[in-house]
């Protein structure tokens, strides 16, 4: 297979990268009208993953390098942001700290999406005591402000990248799940699934081939949204310390770590992680925003 | 009405129990209990076999979990929240009630920012669609919703400090002792939380006075040549906002979220950094009642929601 599709010339391969970048630039053309702001942001946001997986050549000092003779030395030009307490370029640990946001929130909301997706469709088809009982436990998921219900995840579980990612993708299932039932629930509903089980389909063929699809632009709408909030979660809670241990760089973490006791912190090491934060998170909503617009014809028009 | 009441009460027992039993078991069935992370070797408090197992008994930890839940379920309920472990000379009721207030006073004032900031903007917006206003509210609504409020607080404190040479005082100051002071401590974190709550009210208040702005009835009231202003106040403005009053509901819970972050970046003695404390101190009996007070507080928000929703909407009470 490999040979067929390499030895006649490059042409295969040359249509094969023509029909995909057509498969890819199509949608992306699409998204750009109906939802300008949202196209510029997923490609400021295609950046930021370019920045995330070239982090190490792109950074010009090791993050991790400490200079005892530069600390907290104010924003020069070979120190564009300056460096933090131990002498640590704050642009490096900024650019390195891209893959830590990056990777916790698309690892975490993949898994509280994920297992929202399964929750709500399953719940949502089935209904009945099983539609309660999973109902009534994700009131009690709901029945916490967020960062606390992450906070009290973290208790047990100790710091770490492992239980910062379980946390929020915890947090993330609630209301991933209630999205996808409300949808599950009303697309059940429909004359197609009745007329699907009139000619004798299966609760698996039901589920799979008619009621999961309906529900899958929701899905992608939520999570490019949790997207955001993961970001946000993920930076206070390493701003708080229960987050990402030291010394790999976290956004949230560097603007903890400047404060040291009672004394304000240096401007330069609270402001640059900050408006990393804001910029990411920014994206995503706008993105989620735009998405919704695109993908959900019915709210078109309405919230904008 | 009544028995819409009577069932959204029942369901907030489920609840309620249902949030006791996840902290509880959260708290005692994962790994490491109350004992084993406070007597680490990391922090230099080394017991013996002996020593653990008198201190599990005189704690009650040896007896069987359901009783220790019971137990705990039945103290809640008398109101005796038990004692600290390293600050054993007062009780935890005690301390909430000397934090408390100051929490309270930041997230009515933040809500009340929020409405003062976020209504006018909302407002302005949709009357005046599609124009550079709008767009600008717009832009300002995206940013306010993106920013994390403790680096807010932060970048806050930062600029008062190099421009004016001020902070805010980090000992509890009640409003009744000492207004100014407790002015000063309270008002800079509300006005922080003000900027997200204020957008998400801007953002939902334009959407839904659009929305109703399209509705039959509102061009009715044109064509029987009523003013633009009193179409907008008598008709639209009533429908649009009674939706947004129950976002304040939402807004808390975004407060009492960011009340941890906040009140650690401005050293603010409330619940939230005596919660934060206590996690870093691995104070177990402070962390439990801490989050089940955040827990409850958060119920019964969205059941007041709920019933102002029902009581708003009567569509919502046949359901």
């Amino acid at each position: 297979m490999m040979e067929e599709q390499s030895s006649p010339g490059g042409r295969h391969v040359v249509t094969a990268v023509v029909n995909s970048c057509k498969t890819f630039v199509g949608p992306v053309v699409r998204f750009y009208g109906s939802s300008p702001p949202g196209a510029i942001a997923l490609a400021l946001l295609a950046i930021v993953v370019t920045i995330a997986l070239f982090a190490n050549q792109i950074a010009p000092y090791d993050a991790l390098h400490t200079d005892f003779t530069n600390l907290k030395g104010s924003p020069t030009v070979s120190h564009p942001m300056g460096t933090d307490i131990v002498g640590r370029d704050v642009l490096s640990r900024i650019i390195v700290g891209t893959r830590v946001s990056l990777l916790v929130a698309f690892v975490s909301v993949a898994m509280g999406v994920g297992v929202g997706f399964v929750w709500g469709v399953s719940t949502g088809f089935i209904g009945g005591k099983f539609d309660l009982l999973g109902q009534r436990l994700l009131d009690v998921l709901l029945s916490f402000p967020s960062l606390i219900l992450a906070l009290l995840l973290m208790i047990p579980l100790g710091r770490g990248l492992g239980t910062v990612v379980l946390a929020i993708a915890v947090i993330t299932v609630p209301g991933a799940a209630r999205l996808v039932r409300s949808t599950a629930l009303s697309v059940t509903q429909m004359a197609y699934v009745d007329g699907a089980r009139a000619i004798g389909a299966s609760s698996k063929r039901i589920i799979v081939r008619h009621v999961a699809p309906q529900c899958f632009a929701p899905m992608m709408i939520i999570a490019t949204i949790d997207l955001g909030g993961a970001i946000f979660t993920e930076a206070t809670l390493s701003f708080l310390g229960m987050g990402i241990p030291p010394p790999n760089p976290s956004w949230g973490r560097m603007i903890g770590a400047s404060l040291q006791g009672m004394f304000t912190p240096p401007w330069w090491l609270v402001i640059y992680p900050g408006v990393a934060i804001t910029l990411t998170v920014l994206c995503f909503n706008l993105v989620g925003d735009g998405l919704r617009d695109h993908l959900d014809p019915r709210l078109r028009g309405k919230l904008d | 009405m009544q028995t819409y009441v009577i069932r959204r009460l029942l369901l907030t027992i489920p609840t309620l129990f249902g949030v006791t039993v996840f902290i509880f078991l959260i708290m005692r069935v994962l790994p490491g209990d109350p004992l084993a992370s406070t007597g680490d070797a990391q922090r230099m408090i080394i017991l013996t076999e002996e020593q653990t197992a008198a201190a599990r008994k005189a704690l009650g930890l040896d007896r069987p979990l359901y009783i220790q839940y019971l137990d705990w379920v039945a103290d809640i309920l008398k109101g005796d929240l038990g004692y600290s472990f390293f600050r054993t000379e007062e009780p935890i009721r005690e301390m909430l009630q000397r934090r408390a207030p100051v929490s309270t006073q930041i997230a009515f004032f933040g809500v009340i920012f929020s409405w003062i900031i976020g209504l006018p903007v909302g407002i302005i917006a949709a009357m005046r669609r599609n124009t550079l206003l709008d767009y600008v509210s717009r832009v300002g609504v995206t940013v306010g919703m993106a920013v994390p409020s403790f680096w807010v607080a932060l970048t806050l404190i930062i600029v008062t400090v190099i421009f004016f040479q001020w902070k805010p005082p980090i000992e509890v100051a009640f409003i009744w002792d000492d207004p100014w002071k407790s002015l000063q401590q309270t008002v800079p974190p509300a006005a922080v939380f003000a900027i997200g709550g204020g957008a998400l009210i801007a953002r939902m208040s334009r959407a839904t006075l659009l929305e109703v702005l399209n509705e039959d009835y509102i061009r009715t009231a044109r064509a029987k040549g009523l003013m633009n202003r009193a179409v907008l106040w008598r008709h639209a403005f009533k429908n649009a906002v009674l939706p947004v009053i129950t976002l304040s509901g939402l807004q808390l819970a975004g407060i009492l979220s960011g009340m941890v972050a906040v009140e650690r970046a401005l050293g603010i003695p409330g619940l939230g950094f005596a919660l934060i404390n206590a996690i870093d101190q691995r104070d177990w009996m402070v962390i439990q009642n801490l989050v089940l007070l955040f827990g409850v507080i958060y119920v019964f928000v969205n059941l007041a929601v709920d019933l102002a929703y029902a009581w708003i909407d009567p569509r919502i009470r046949y359901r």
